[in-house]
């Protein structure tokens, strides 16, 4: 694939991941569609290109491992895992369910593919480091990525993770941030102004860009740039995005936060997605 | 006094397991100077990580290492190690059930100069009250060495708790202690004591002299507060009916209420805890911190007579 196929592939993953997560956020009548939706494009390029990964083989020990730091999201996260057949796609229909694999937020003992519980927020980054701290010590190949919110960044936590990934020299680290400006109760600048995240993950000592995180050919060549860049410093990604991406009634309102559409809403999100 | 203090042992302990085995990690925040992990970080930087004060990712950084294979042992206070770090023990340590370890000095009253606010005495409460987690006071140095070593082959999260002072030898190297059972010091028939950590060696004395004057004590030293011996309380409370429980550590949450919700659910037996009185400590001897708290030996020989009143 050239670079111009491989991006006009990755966009129709991204609309089948947002289809597939409103789909189960609306069986569910519950879960978080705004940040699953901000995040999609950005989720389309990992698991149908950049990630080394084994779905028939999920612990396979030399994959990529990835970290969704902002755990609440995981309706985009069962998508990717879904549609790269970790699990039946009929899963989907499960998510939040008493005994399902598809939990309320991502659960390592029940769902394969997912390589670290998270759901309370500021955590996820920590694990990621874990990961990559063991990766360097044992001289292995595999990457780690994590996605972390904007909002995520007020935890103090986060900022803990990124000087020990700088300290101990994790390139093999890619943090993605998903910059829609949005958190549950307000915007970031209302509720805690996160300031400009590039400049802070730089002054920590991070290689640090920014992107439109919708577009695919700017995530493409963000990761491409990154892969062989090696020189010490963990790598950060922020992406501009729009929290509820791709339906209109739904991009930049902040109660579509944390709330599942009803019939008619599911049916024109639906159709704005294919048309995205 | 003949004795030492077991973070001492903790120090020794993961030394020589980490020379046998290079999955075990410590993961320090910045204390390991007093939690006596120097010597390892020295010999086995590789698997040596100081993520500085910053407890919470220490924790977190320690549950992304267990996913890889590591063993990590994360090393601070029990102020810090039960309660900075608290939910991401919850949240990454423990509702994943990985294998991570959290080894903490400075328990109970140990810490005696310092104050209350490097004094743990809810720590054990707090880490009770979480799924999946193994809770361990050793009651001295060669107990320490041992139960160090049993959490290291133990597959899953781990407190264990350590004092900063030297305690008194209670055991020698020739202990055998396993994860979750009761070691009885001495049988009796009289009344039973239940107790663990540094104040063991007051209990020893204590059930010593309730022998001279003709009561019969049965010592248990109840490491592993969870999972708690249910065999051996019920056969306290069976066999025996009179219990006194000790630890340096509240009367909340930790041994002592773990034997009462037993026996008020057996409907049978009576518990008199000594603890610390639900109250902070201060910079004081640590003789006096317990005395203030009835944490001595005539306290518990008064409690046990007291019990054989009614």
């Amino acid at each position: 694939m050239n670079k111009n196929e491989k991006v006009a592939y990755l966009k129709e993953k991204a609309k089948e991941l947002r289809k597939t997560a409103l789909t189960m956020i609306h069986t569910a009548q519950s879960g978080h569609p705004g940040g699953s939706l901000s995040a999609a494009d950005f989720m389309a390029a990992l698991y149908f290109d950049e990630l080394n990964i084994r779905p028939e083989e999920p612990k396979w020990p030399e994959r990529d491992r990835f970290v969704l730091s902002k755990g609440h999201v995981c309706p985009i996260l069962y998508s990717s895992l879904a549609l790269r057949e970790y699990f039946p796609y009929e899963t989907i229909y499960t998510l939040r369910k008493q005994g399902s694999i598809l939990q309320g937020h991502p659960d390592m003992k029940v769902c394969p593919g997912v390589d670290i519980s998270t759901g309370s927020l500021g955590q996820g980054l920590s694990t990621a480091v874990g990961m990559a701290l063991a990766g360097k010590r044992d001289r292995k190949d595999y990457r780690v990525f994590c996605v972390v919110g904007d909002g995520e960044c007020q935890e103090g936590q986060i900022w803990e993770a990124v000087m020990s990934a700088v300290k101990y020299q994790l390139d093999n680290l890619t943090i993605f941030v998903d910059n829609n400006n949005l958190q549950n109760d307000n915007s970031c600048d209302v509720v805690m102004p996160t300031g400009d995240l590039k400049a802070k993950f730089e002054a920590f000592g991070c290689n640090s860009r920014r992107i439109n995180g919708h577009k695919m050919e700017e995530i493409v060549e963000a990761l491409d740039d990154l892969r062989d860049m090696n020189d010490g410093r963990p790598k950060v990604i922020v992406g501009n995005t729009v929290k509820g991406k791709g339906v209109s009634f739904m991009e930049n309102v902040v109660m579509w936060h944390g709330v599942a559409p009803d019939k008619e809403q599911f049916a024109q999100a639906m159709s704005e997605v294919e048309a995205m | 006094m003949e004795g030492k203090a077991t973070r001492d042992a903790y120090g020794e302990e993961i030394l020589a397991l980490g020379r046998e085995n290079k999955s075990i990690y410590v993961v320090d925040a910045d204390i390991g100077k007093s939690c006596k992990t120097v010597p390892f970080s020295q010999e086995l930087p590789e698997q040596h990580v100081n993520v500085g004060i910053a407890e919470q990712n220490a924790a977190g950084v320690a549950a992304g290492l267990a996913t890889c294979g590591k063993v990590p042992f994360v090393t601070t206070y029990a102020v810090f190690g039960s309660m900075r770090m608290s939910e991401q023990i919850r949240q990454e340590v423990c509702y994943p059930k990985l294998n991570v370890k959290i080894a903490c000095s400075h328990g109970g009253f140990t810490p005696a100069n310092d104050g209350a606010s490097h004094q743990g005495i809810e720590d054990m409460g707090v880490m009770r009250s979480i799924p999946n987690m193994t809770v361990i006071m050793p009651a001295d140095y060669y107990a320490a060495r041992k139960l160090v070593r049993k959490s290291a082959e133990y597959t899953g999260p781990v407190y264990l708790r350590f004092t900063r002072d030297p305690i008194p030898f209670v055991y020698d190297e020739s202990v055998e202690l396993e994860i979750g059972k009761a070691h009885m010091i001495r049988d009796g028939i009289d009344v039973a004591i239940i107790a663990n950590g540094d104040i063991m060696s007051r209990a020893v004395k204590a059930a010593e002299e309730l022998e001279k004057k003709g009561i019969s004590v049965r010592l248990l030293d109840m490491h592993t507060i969870k999972p708690l011996d249910e065999e051996a309380v019920l056969s306290c409370i069976e066999e025996i009916g009179r219990i006194v429980t000790v630890e340096d550590h509240s009367i909340l949450n930790g041994l002592g209420s773990a034997v009462c919700e037993m026996t008020a659910e057996k409907g049978k037996g009576r518990v008199t805890r000594i603890g610390i009185r639900d109250q902070f400590g201060e910079s004081a001897p640590y003789d006096y911190l317990l005395e203030k708290n009835g944490i001595t030996v005539e306290n518990i020989i008064f409690s046990a007579e007291e019990l054989l009143k009614n």
